[in-house]
């Protein structure tokens, strides 16, 4: 809370939305945001590993039987849309799926728990949910998009992917209207990825943050119902995700 | 609420984990499920094929089991045979040897019989000659009337 007094509802949440961040205009960094993220991902990759570390063939063990089932779920996914042979893409949505889901699952956490731990501790503003920083969902988003480019060149080599922009998808007549066509496409992509994550993380966040302004004795009828609703939809859109980035990178691989 | 340095950081975040779970955790759980998967049908084709064998060998036994019958069957049936022409052929060579003893024994009384017989005939003719001297009160030359007292005791 803002020193002195009880802060106003504005206050609040504006408070709530303000990240932790250091560095001027385009150098600023969101620490909340990097350290949330790398700690999430730290989580992510020590618990896998210590499941594949000790992966037997054999009878698994409960962790190695729940991290199977999370990869066979990514797998199926993955050879349902992608028909292509390519090794990162597996890992690649493996880690979208469950990193993102990590971020979103943040937002579950009381909203003020945290915030008021930081303060305790002398840090004034602490954004928890890094899904609900723009920047994350975009740094996917646009890292995607990268790997879609650069699989759409070597897989169908610079001409062909020259000639695919031109004649794709009403023929060479109509080039000019392909390449606008291509163009908004393109654009579309990485916004649409990157802003549905963001919305709707954004937007649970907010809600949570309103119910938290009600009188302490009727909160639970509304934040118990949304934090069961916000589960469906934090794995609902880190599996929209991963899905569509693997039906991007399988758009990349094709060859017209 | 803007675009800035996070997002560079992010992704750098981003691929570092990517690259980590590329290398260390997707291939070998990967690897151990595709291997379990191997296994797992492995298992279950020798367990069908275990199954025909059994079927197979249980058939095989069942067979053997029936030829040994019938073998069985077949020598019961020989050595009945046998022990039959065994009994015939005792009986047969008993009865011989019965015959030959009972034959041997025939001639050994015929044999007894004659010398006994003998005997008494010289015996008789001794007693005759000495009967006949007795009677007519002197000396029968025993010589002289060889002749008539053998034909008489031949008579006997």
């Amino acid at each position: 809370m803002t020193e002195g007094g009880t802060p106003s509802s504005t206050e609040y949440i504006l408070h709530h939305l303000t990240p932790l961040h250091v560095g001027h205009g385009f150098w600023t960094v969101h620490l909340d945001t990097l350290l949330v993220s790398m700690a999430l991902g730290v989580f992510f990759c020590w618990l896998f590993w210590k499941a594949a570390r000790h992966a037997t063939s054999g009878v698994p063990g409960g962790l190695q039987n729940f991290v199977e089932i999370l990869i066979d779920f990514v797998d199926t996914q993955v050879k349902d849309s992608f028909h292509g042979r390519n090794p990162l893409i597996g890992p690649l949505a493996l880690t979208i799926f469950v990193w993102v889901w990590l971020w979103n699952f943040m937002d579950l956490i009381p909203v003020d728990l945290i915030p008021s731990i930081m303060g305790a501790l002398g840090v004034g503003h602490f954004k928890v949910v890094p899904s609900t920083d723009l920047n994350s969902t975009f740094a996917l988003s646009l890292s995607v998009i990268f790997l879609v480019y650069f699989y759409s060149i070597k897989v169908k080599g610079a001409g062909g992917f020259t000639k695919e922009i031109f004649t794709q998808p009403f023929g060479i007549w109509f080039c000019p209207f392909n390449v606008l066509l291509r163009i908004v496409e393109d654009v579309a992509k990485p916004i649409s990825l990157g802003l549905r994550l963001f919305g709707n993380m954004y937007a649970g966040e907010l809600i949570f943050i309103l119910i938290a302004l009600l009188p302490w004795w009727i909160q639970f009828t509304l934040s118990w119902p949304w934090a069961a609703f916000h589960l469906i939809i934090i794995t609902l859109q880190a599996f929209i995700f991963m899905v569509l980035t693997i039906v991007y990178l399988s758009m990349a691989h094709e060859d017209h | 609420m803007n675009f800035n340095a996070t997002l560079i950081g992010q992704m750098i975040t981003f691929i570092l984990l990517v690259a980590f779970t590329m290398k260390y955790i997707w291939p070998p759980l990967m690897q151990a499920m595709q291997d379990r998967q191997k296994r797992i049908a492995e298992g279950l084709a020798s367990a069908e094929r275990g199954v025909r064998e059994q079927e197979l060998a249980s058939a095989k036994a069942a067979e053997t089991l029936r030829e040994a019958k019938k073998q069985v069957a077949e020598i019961i049936t020989q050595a009945q045979k046998r022990a039959n022409e065994i009994v015939e052929q005792s009986k047969n060579d008993a009865r011989d040897e019965g015959q030959r003893q009972l034959e041997t024994a025939k001639a050994e009384i015929d044999q007894e019989m004659n010398r006994a017989r003998e005997q008494l005939r010289k015996q008789v003719a001794a007693i005759a000659v000495e009967a006949a001297g007795k009677i007519l009160g002197r000396e029968v030359d025993a010589k002289a009337n060889a002749r008539l007292v053998n034909d008489l005791v031949a008579q006997l």
